[in-house]
């Protein structure tokens, strides 16, 4: 069972090697979009690699659900609506949508996502030390 | 010229590991382009040649079904280079063939000599409109030149075929182009 502090050392490899970052620009507060410039095919390359690092399965959208957000039930005129951020705090308890609800534009959602989500999230799929 | 850059399959074990030949010829008008009077296989076509080498493991192990494109390059890094009378080899680990795509890693040797070392990502797309750039029968003559079936191995070790409903439109196009 990792530590909180190994897993993060994990996600620190993956980010490494899926996005040719240097190890210093992968902190928790660091956002995956913004400051670390993944694109749509690194969430492919970034969840292989946390799949097989941790020996977790990860469904798709799981971490990244795109399927919310190119729903036209949950989004309108390019935001995500009051049904649509319920079902994304369903599905993403390990992000905080707080500042996202503000102003809910789909293409900002993207930049919400930091390393220290990414964190909780494996968090939530393995038993952790403390 | 015809965009195939390796030249043979020497292994093919389905869905999991492949080896390829890529012999490097002054005779290939490329090499005398990259850099004038210094002639040597660009990186780009090594890199190429490992993509079309995982590209075709992937697309077989998918039974040609999936339109499989290079995504990615999460690295490559080159030792040495390869000039004219070099013969490569590619060897291609598979690391993962999931719904949304794929990733392979991959060795280059020349000879006993580590040439290059690289890891690809390939997207399956799902445009339909796209269905003309991914001919699967293609792909199947494509495997076939190659001598993948010559000396392929399916997931349970019996000799690798070709899926029959693809085999049956190219051996039907073969006997239209004889007559």
């Amino acid at each position: 069972m990792p530590t909180k502090d190994e897993i993060f050392e994990k996600i620190q490899v993956a980010l490494i090697d899926a996005l040719g970052v240097d190890d210093d620009e992968v902190t928790p507060e660091a956002t995956l979009v913004g400051d670390l410039g993944a694109e749509s095919i690194d969430f492919l390359d970034i969840v292989f690699r946390l799949e097989k690092s941790f020996d977790i399965k990860i469904p798709r959208g799981e971490l990244f659900p795109e399927d919310i957000l190119t729903s036209s039930e949950y989004v309108q005129d390019g935001k995500v609506t009051e049904n649509g951020l319920v079902e994304l705090r369903n599905r993403m308890p390990f992000a905080d949508l707080d500042d996202f609800a503000k102003n809910p534009v789909v293409q900002d959602f993207g930049n919400m996502l930091t390393v220290a989500d990414m964190c909780r999230f494996v968090e939530s799929k393995v038993e952790v030390t403390q | 010229m015809r965009w195939y850059w390796i030249d043979r399959f020497i292994e093919f074990e389905s869905g999991r590991r492949a080896k390829a030949v890529k012999n490097i010829s002054l005779a290939e008008e490329h090499l005398h382009d990259h850099f004038p009077n210094y002639p040597m296989i660009p990186n780009s076509l090594v890199i190429e040649g490992i993509a079309q080498t995982g590209g075709l493991l992937v697309c077989e192990h998918n039974e040609f079904a999936e339109k499989v494109v290079l995504a990615k390059v999460p690295k490559a890094t080159f030792y040495c280079e390869a000039i004219p009378g070099d013969t490569l080899i590619y060897t291609v680990d598979v690391e993962y063939i999931k719904e949304d795509g794929a990733r392979i890693s991959a060795t280059s040797y020349k000879g006993d000599t580590l040439h290059a070392e690289v890891e690809i990502m390939f997207a399956h797309l799902s445009d339909p409109r796209l269905g003309a750039l991914f001919d699967p029968e293609s792909f199947l003559r494509m495997m076939c030149l190659l001598g993948a079936f010559d000396v392929g191995h399916a997931a349970d070790g019996s000799p690798l075929v070709p899926p029959p409903r693809l085999l049956q439109t190219v051996e039907a196009e073969e006997a239209d182009w004889q007559e």
